[in-house]
């Protein structure tokens, strides 16, 4: 009974999305007080629905109701109930029930938070998103029923893939979603200014916290995805470049690039167009990676088992978005204008190299990821792109980033010369190398070029973002949230820099075989193999290895990786054993019996790779202080007031293009 | 030409000039660390370059995975039902590795016509046959079903 009323409720939610766009692009045009009023309720009512749906799927699954053909395929009664939940999204059907339900939230919130807005431009912006709704719900509906039933059910489910039994991967889709859902808050933003044909700072402050939240999200699902693909796939791989890392790796780059685009547009009405373009790409990038993901388009490690209909479906749904926005484009950016000027080495300026390098990156990383597909399309064979094509272009871009990123901290607004922070720059610049080389020539004996390079980089960065802000604290100045986060998140861009160089660089790692008793030198480090037993889990049995590690003879940490045989899916799967500490983590896989007692094993130290995880979370807490400041919630009167002060006070931010 | 202008028009040079270097190294790298895929069939008749690494993809023959007792050494035959090459690999093979799976493995074939390979992938789903496995399948117009239709 109960999938039914879910089905039911989904449909309701579809008619109340074309509702909530009807009301909001129409509302506006025919300036009708009373359908912009209707527009609210309208999302309410189809967030209540869509809520109701979800909930309806989630008891279906909690309550192991197999004839419900989604919990049968992927779920088990021997499943803990956690997973049971966790299994809800884990799957094509319930992960598009579950995107549109996070679309319906976050239009919620845009509804519950934008009582500073003109009325007509948010019915707009929910216009615009009740748009996107109703394709992913009738997609949903169409292509992708979560409430398909069995007659007759079967008494028990075929249990959710092993590798999915996870914490880390529970949370990951979850993550990622509500990233990309939320750029189409950046995008709907974007198409309701130019229906309206008025773009001013105070749009792009009313954005600015939309997008950083959602560039949060994404940062966190990027980085809990890596630390699965880490420790779960077992091999210590972290990044692969595989085609789906990489459709999240292009939207993530592109937003870094909106929020710094839109920092300009929010402090010197600047980069209007641009800002708008690359909200529109962001989005679409978002919508392309799920397209790459659920079609099956791209030879992927991640594919599961996709379905080339509903391929076609997410393709006219991402021609019709991306067209759409970018006709409107055309037709109403050349009205936007902006008229300002700026130095060469104003910061407007760093911020624009920004946005060209995470460009040009993107453009690198889509090169690469189309490419297999372009040439079999052509008939030119069928190739594959991987790390040794990616690794060297990625970091072209990447490696000058790096560096103008602790520049343009020195820089100002508008007005360039750098001359007056020239001791600052020198100062930080010498710190940054004294201390970098110090630890790569002299702690790890680095002779090679880009490891000593990339953490000189990484400590440049950090050291550079922390001066502002100390500068600030010392002077008896408040540290707005918007600063703190922003210092926040360079500084864990920096931890990222000096982990990954750090990592990629001096990492050791070896396959061999082992029988009890072998002991294996790797760098400071003996791994010895004391035995293999049998250990039974909830719906697994393993063989477990014990590994005893020990540095300069002393026992540093006992490792217990395993190679586990699940039931019910009969897959059989290495859990990896970790050995975390700052410096270092030990990473040991049991691979599979050779004979004559011995096994295959694969041993791994990778110094410092704990900084890759610290400086991913750092980033994601910056987004979020920076999107709590105040600044943004502002009402327009408020704002105005307050940045003329500002400007009287002598201060350079605020200044009216 | 007054200076706004100028300072403008070195800009978009500047721009023009590395987005136009990034596009060519891109592009050099790409020439020369793009992998093909090749099936059995196709190596057996000679399409690859010599020496070249490449990609093969196909079945993994049932009945044909010997491991050198003790040692990381596992020799198998990848099949498309027309044509086998041996592949002989040294290293920890991926969970899925089975007999009668789909299999890609990287590397290159010695003089002895042995495939060397120095990465193994299988996928970590088991309903999942790789695209380029399929296809090539399809291609033979084997008479034998596939072990599971992917």
């Amino acid at each position: 009974m109960l999938p039914e009323v879910g089905h039911f409720a989904l449909i309701l939610a579809l008619l109340l999305a074309a509702a909530q766009s009807l009301f909001g692009l129409v509302g506006p045009w025919r300036r009708d007080a009373r359908l912009i009023r209707a527009v609210v309720p309208a999302v309410t009512g189809q967030f209540v629905m869509l809520a109701l749906a979800f909930g309806c799927l989630v008891w279906s699954f909690v309550h192991n109701d197999f004839s419900v053909q989604l919990v049968a395929s992927h779920s088990n009664s021997a499943l803990p109930i956690y997973f049971r939940v966790a299994a809800v999204w884990g799957n094509h059907e319930g992960s598009m029930l579950f995107w549109v339900l996070v679309l319906a939230v976050w239009s919620l919130s845009v509804a519950a938070f934008s009582g500073n807005l003109p009325a007509a431009f948010s019915a707009r912006v929910l216009g615009v998103l009740g748009i996107i709704s109703t394709g992913s719900i009738l997609f949903s509906l169409a292509t992708s029923n979560p409430f398909a039933r069995l007659q007759p059910g079967p008494p028990d489910g075929v249990d959710l893939n092993p590798v999915l039994q996870d914490l880390a991967l529970t949370l990951h889709p979850p993550m990622l979603y509500v990233g990309y859902v939320g750029f189409s808050v950046a995008f709907a933003f974007a198409c309701a200014a130019m229906l309206e044909g008025k773009l001013d700072q105070t749009w792009a402050r009313w954005t600015r916290p939309w997008t950083t939240v959602a560039w949060m999200f994404l940062t966190v699902g990027i980085a809990l995805g890596s630390w699965w693909a880490y420790y779960e796939l077992g091999w210590g791989g972290w990044w692969a470049w595989d085609p789906v890392e990489n459709s999240i790796l292009m939207p993530w780059l592109l937003g870094t690039a909106l929020i710094h685009s839109l920092a300009v547009t929010d402090k010197r009405g600047l980069f209007k167009s641009w800002t708008l373009l690359l909200a529109i790409l962001s989005f679409s990038f978002c919508l392309l990676a799920t397209f790459m993901v659920r079609s099956g388009v791209l030879v992927s490690v991640h594919s599961f088992a996709a379905d080339p209909g509903r391929g076609i479906f997410i393709l006219a749904l991402l021609a019709l978005t991306i067209g759409g926005a970018l006709a409107l484009y055309i037709w109403r950016a050349p009205l936007l204008r902006s008229q300002a000027g700026f130095d060469l080495s104003s910061r407007e300026s760093f911020l624009l190299f920004n946005n060209i390098l995470l460009v040009i990156a993107t453009g690198v990383v889509f090169g690469g990821t189309l490419a297999p597909m372009i040439a079999d399309g052509l008939g030119l064979g069928t190739i594959s792109v991987g790390a040794p094509y990616f690794n060297p272009t990625f970091l072209l871009p990447m490696l000058p980033l790096l560096a103008l990123v602790s520049l343009g901290m020195f820089a100002h607004w508008k007005r360039g010369g750098l001359g007056g922070s020239r001791r600052r720059i020198l100062g930080s610049l010498a710190l940054a190398l004294a201390v970098g080389l110090a630890i790569m020539l002299g702690l790890y004996g680095d002779r090679s070029l880009l490891g000593p390079l990339g953490v000189v980089l990484g400590l440049w960065i950090i050291i550079s973002a922390l001066i502002d802000p100390v500068d600030r604290l010392r002077r008896g100045l408040s540290l707005p949230p918007a600063i703190a986060g922003m210092t926040l998140a360079h500084v864990g861009l920096g931890i990222i820099t000096v982990g990954i160089t750090t990592m990629e660089t001096r990492m050791l790692e070896r396959d061999v075989a082992m029988k009890p008793g072998d002991s294996v030198q790797l760098g400071d480090y003996t791994f010895r193999f004391d035995e293999v037993r049998d250990v039974e889990g909830p719906n697994y049995d393993a063989k477990q290895a014990r590994v005893e590690v020990l540095r300069d003879g002393r026992a540093e940490v006992l490792l217990l990786p395993e190679r586990r045989h699940y039931w019910v899916q009969r897959q059989s799967l290495a859990e990896a054993a970790l050995g975390v500490s700052w410096r270092r983590d030990l990473l040991t896989t049991l691979g599979e019996e050779l004979g004559e007692g011995a096994w295959s094993v694969r041993l791994q130290v990778r110094p410092l790779m704990r900084l890759v995880w610290l400086g991913s979370a750092l980033m994601a807490l910056g987004g979020l202080v920076a999107a709590m400041d105040r600044r943004y919630r502002r009402r327009e009167r408020e704002a105005e007031a307050a940045s003329a002060a500002a400007v009287a006070q002598g201060q350079p931010q605020g200044q009216q293009a | 030409m007054t200076p706004t202008r100028r300072k403008r028009l070195y800009l978009v040079l500047g721009i023009l000039a590395g987005v136009a270097i990034a596009a060519v190294l891109a592009l050099q790298a790409f020439r020369s660390n793009v992998m093909f895929f090749f099936d059995p069939t196709q190596v057996a008749e000679g399409e690859v370059q010599e020496g070249a690494r490449f990609r093969l993809g196909g079945m993994v023959q049932e009945g044909s995975v010997q491991r050198v007792s003790g040692t990381l050494e596992t020799r198998f035959v990848v099949t498309d039902f027309k044509h086998e090459l041996n592949v002989t690999y040294s290293g920890v093979l991926p969970d899925l590795f089975k007999e009668g799976q789909g299999v890609v493995a990287h590397g290159r074939l010695n003089a002895g016509g042995i495939f060397v390979a120095d990465e193994v992938l299988a996928k970590h789903d088991e309903k999942y046959m790789p695209p380029e496995v399929e296809r090539s399948l399809k291609r033979g117009e084997s008479r034998l079903e596939p072990a599971q239709g992917g």
